[in-house]
């Protein structure tokens, strides 16, 4: 097991209800926060047409993907209602205001 | 031979009434009926929500004027009946007509209690019974001055919150120490005092009425501890008194009210008495569901069933202030041999009490959240033995057997006689069973055929809610299309709303109007913010997380997650130093496609999200600012070149187009809105495909509206024509104002022309001059806030994160 904890940032530097991108080997990571605070970070990539979710309206614990409004759940990263597709969820972990992500747990299955 | 019915009153419980005589016994007897009031049946439980002005009087009538001719109805408005004379068997009106009756149904209400102290006969003293008492309150609020309403029960409760939200200051004086004292107790009177001076509604308990102040006209109120308010308005709705004088005067039976055996017949066998004026086994009623009850059993009776026969059941008390949710049944006395379960959550306001007894229900007060009452209903009618479930019981029935919430599961829980309308009495079973035996698919046809949530209103959510369960996908919700799935309201409803009671942040909205979801969806949010924008642009902070990204980025987003860039270029026109600085900056940011708009402007595509803030800044240095072609907000003017350059021009329309321009940027509206003025009739801007366009003659400029070139291809409509470039200014800004007050979001002006009439706003932008004005006036205010170019904004650091990443990493872990 690879897969390594890397902090990222404070929590305050995500608006509420809002994304933001985190640069990363695997790929663009968007990390957001719900209006009750919590987290979640999932790959910026729609699974219908790869449209950047971290651009999408926050609503509850979903997203709506700004290209051609599929809702994705940011918990499980699937499509929501008749659509099918899933977005790869990232682990995240809060310590007092500093984020944390988790890296290398896809590199591992991809490899 | 047809027997002769004559009714004396014309409220809901006779409507009712002739109702089920239509469907039982629709040819046996000629129909008269007398009405003092000059005016149709219609829903008085809803005069609340007129005073407020949630609905209007067209929306409650129940029966119009064609119901009446259709089944050979004669109504008589504004009679009032002076005499009866029961040995001539005939009745006589304030008009002098006399009619003659084999059955007389006496319908005369209720009289509102005037507590003779002095100067209760003032002018500004009104009382809260009908129709005309409503309008001359709507009419007395239009002061926006001060009001008391004596009396803190259902009624007096229902005109200060009707009051209040029509702009008064309101203090309401009551007599006992917590409000609606006979329906809650101490802790849900607390509660709901609470609740209302949070809106800004004074109370005063303990508080007893000595004098109005004033000299024939109010100017205040005494009460008995010397303390004085000053007002213009007071309300007396300190009780009703059964209407029982004619009765009395004809030598009927009387008591309280006119005296009735369970069959509803008075001491004379032909006469019967209905509604509030009627007195049964002790009792007289002032909720609606026992006077449908009467209405039933009389019009049984009238058919010949004289097996009929009214029995008294307890009736949930329901208070009608939007916002503020009560709801109590029942006997709610502390007492030796009785228990009670209490929830209380302080943070969400909310309170639940069940009075048991032998381990049965036999009270319920809930406050704040009061979904589950029918639940609890059900219980106390059937006396069922809750020792089961009695540690969840007060969580209501979601939390029956450990299931998981879904709100449909706790309707289809109900047992098929459970009581879904308590103003009709309309168990769950016949709901059902209605819409599967005549195929009901709307909730316009539930009510027709059922009357379920057809008066007060109040279960409409529980009726959807059996439709859903019932017709699965074939329901179709209602007739007005809800905005989203957020809520039950269209957005006309909700832009009223927002209005009305002066909803000025998302939040309110939403708990305001009980939207369904914690914080809305990407439907309806960017909606309520354009809303909430246009109506309140001095006081509303915009909220850029409801905005779609076009509108937080201030660029167009394209399929690749680039973005498109396009600056203004007022009216069409450029220049070589624009031109050149366009060339630098796509040299510069490497930017592979420019391409001409359609709206005659330059498009940079394919910008990456993080270098905009830079690429604004180079064009800003050329005087560039935002072309708001990502926005719902002013596109484009085009023009034609006029009488600048063209030998056809009849007037300067690039001056115009500039100007029009230069005035309406940065204005937000439901949908885009594109322009164009053309010099002359030969149209070369193409103005009559546009949302709005001028047309160039000689003698002026006609002002044209609601085209479109896109899904749908439509010439525009003219609006009207004008002699001046400031007319034509005044005429496009007015009704692009009026298109923004009304317009759903999304909404492009075509369709909202379509939907208002074209005569309508013709009358309101051209006919009526002082109306133009203010539309006017009201876009000019608005643009104080709208005209700040957001790309200087963002270049001076504003919404930073928004441009950047929030951080890289895990690079060097990866090379390891």
């Amino acid at each position: 097991m690879t897969m390594k904890w890397v902090e990222v940032a404070s929590i305050d530097d995500i608006p509420s209800r809002g994304a933001r991108c985190v640069n990363t080997p695997e790929g663009k990571i968007a990390v957001f926060r719900t209006a009750e605070g919590q987290v979640f970070a999932i790959e910026d990539h729609c699974p219908h047409k790869g449209g950047p979710l971290s651009q999408g309206i926050v609503h509850g614990t979903s997203v709506t993907c700004p290209l051609h409004n599929w809702v994705i759940s940011l918990e499980t990263g699937k499509a929501l209602g008749a659509d099918e597709g899933t977005a790869r969820t990232v682990p995240t972990r809060i310590e007092g205001e500093r984020l944390f992500i988790a890296l290398g747990a896809v590199v591992e299955k991809a490899a | 031979m047809t027997e002769k019915l004559v009714i004396i009153g014309n409220g809901m419980a006779p409507g009712r009434m002739l109702d089920h005589l239509l469907e039982a016994a629709p040819d046996r007897y000629q129909v008269t009926i007398f009405n003092a009031e000059p005016r149709v049946n219609y829903d008085r439980i809803m005069l609340s929500p007129v005073l407020s002005g949630e609905k209007d009087y067209e929306q409650i009538i129940i029966h119009g004027d064609g119901w009446y001719v259709r089944n050979g109805i004669t109504l008589y408005k504004g009679h009032k009946i002076e005499a009866i004379d029961r040995a001539a068997k005939t009745v006589t009106s304030s008009e002098g007509v006399t009619e003659s009756y084999d059955k007389l149904v006496i319908a005369t209400g209720s009289n509102p209690l005037i507590i003779p102290v002095p100067g209760h006969d003032f002018a500004g003293v009104l009382t809260y019974r009908d129709l005309d008492d409503v309008n001359a309150m709507l009419l007395a609020a239009q002061s926006r001055a001060k009001a008391v309403v004596i009396g803190g029960g259902l009624l007096g409760l229902e005109a200060a919150a009707g009051l209040q939200a029509q702009g008064m200051d309101v203090t309401v004086v009551h007599l006992m120490p917590t409000l609606m004292e006979r329906q809650l107790d101490p802790a849900a009177g607390y509660l709901l005092q609470k609740a209302l001076e949070e809106r800004g509604i004074k109370v005063l308990t303990k508080a007893n009425t000595r004098k109005i102040l004033g000299n024939g006209k109010v100017e205040g109120v005494e009460l008995a501890d010397g303390t004085t308010i000053p007002a213009t308005l007071v309300i007396m709705a300190a009780g009703i008194r059964p209407n029982a004088t004619l009765a009395k005067a004809a030598g009927l039976t009387i008591n309280r009210g006119i005296v009735v055996d369970h069959a509803m017949r008075t001491s004379d066998p032909d006469i019967f008495a209905l509604g509030e004026c009627a007195e049964i086994g002790d009792h007289v009623y002032g909720l609606v569901a026992p006077l449908y009850e009467m209405a039933r059993v009389i019009a049984a009776n009238l058919a010949g069933d004289e097996a009929a026969r009214f029995v008294h059941i307890d009736t949930p008390t329901k208070l009608k202030v939007t916002g503020i949710d009560v709801y109590s049944l029942g006997d709610f006395a502390d007492g030796d041999d009785r228990e009670e379960i209490v929830l209380r959550d302080a943070s969400a306001g909310v309170y639940r009490r069940l009075i048991l007894k032998d381990n049965r229900i036999i009270g319920t007060v809930l406050f704040g959240e009061v979904g589950d009452g029918a639940w609890f209903n059900d219980l106390k009618k059937k006396s069922t033995n809750i020792s089961e479930m009695r540690n969840t019981l007060i969580f209501g029935p979601a939390f029956q057997g450990g299931g998981a919430r879904d709100p449909g599961a706790a309707v289809a829980a109900l047992p098929d006689d459970a009581e879904i309308c308590g103003c009709n009495g309309i168990c769950k079973g016949k709901v059902t069973g209605t819409i599967k035996a005549k195929g009901l698919t709307t909730l316009d046809e539930v009510r027709a055929h059922t009357k379920a949530s057809a008066s007060c209103g109040t279960c409409t959510g529980l009726v959807e809610q059996l439709m859903e369960l019932t017709l699965g996908d074939a329901f179709n919700r209602t007739a007005v299309q809800p905005m989203c799935a957020c809520t039950a309201l269209g957005h006309d409803d909700v832009r009223r709303l927002i209005v009305a009671k002066s909803l000025k942040t998302m939040a309110s909205v939403m708990q305001e109007l009980e939207w369904k979801t914690s914080c809305g969806c990407a439907k309806c949010r960017p909606a309520l913010n354009y809303y909430l924008v246009s109506d309140w642009p001095d006081e509303y902070a915009d909220d850029y997380q409801s905005r779609f990204i076009n509108e937080r980025a201030h660029a167009n987003i394209q399929k690749d997650g680039t973005f498109s860039v396009v600056p203004r270029m007022w009216g069409g026109v450029t220049s070589s130093n624009e031109l050149r600085a366009i060339a630098d900056v796509v040299d510069k940011f490497a930017i592979p496609t420019v391409k001409v708009t359609g709206g005659q402007r330059i498009d940079m595509l394919g910008v990456r999200k993080e270098d905009l803030p830079a690429v604004w800044a180079d064009l800003g240095k050329a005087g560039f600012v935002s072309g708001h072609a990502y926005a719902k907000g002013l596109r484009t003017v085009k023009t034609c070149v006029g009488t600048d350059w063209c030998r056809f021009g009849t007037q300067d329309s690039t001056g115009l187009g500039i100007r029009i321009e230069k005035f309406m940027w940065g204005s937000w509206t439901p949908a885009k809105v594109k322009m164009a003025v053309s010099g002359c009739p030969r149209n070369c801007a193409e103005a009559t495909c546009k949302d709005v366009g001028v047309i160039c003659v000689d003698s002026g400029y006609e002002i044209h509206f609601a085209g479109a070139a896109g899904l749908d291809i439509k010439g525009t409509e003219i609006l009207g024509q004008v002699k001046t470039e400031d007319e034509a200014l005044e005429y496009i800004v007015a009704v692009v104002q009026m298109y923004r007050e009304q317009g759903r979001y999304l909404e492009r002006i075509y369709k909202w022309a379509k939907r208002v009439g074209l005569d309508e706003i013709r009358r309101q932008i051209v006919q009526d001059g002082e109306k133009r004005r203010a539309y006017f006036d009201r876009f000019v205010f608005s643009q104080k806030f709208a005209q700040v170019d957001p790309w200087s904004e963002r270049v001076s650091g504003k919404d930073k994160h928004e441009f950047r990443p929030m951080a890289t990493v895990g690079f060097a872990e990866a090379a390891e």
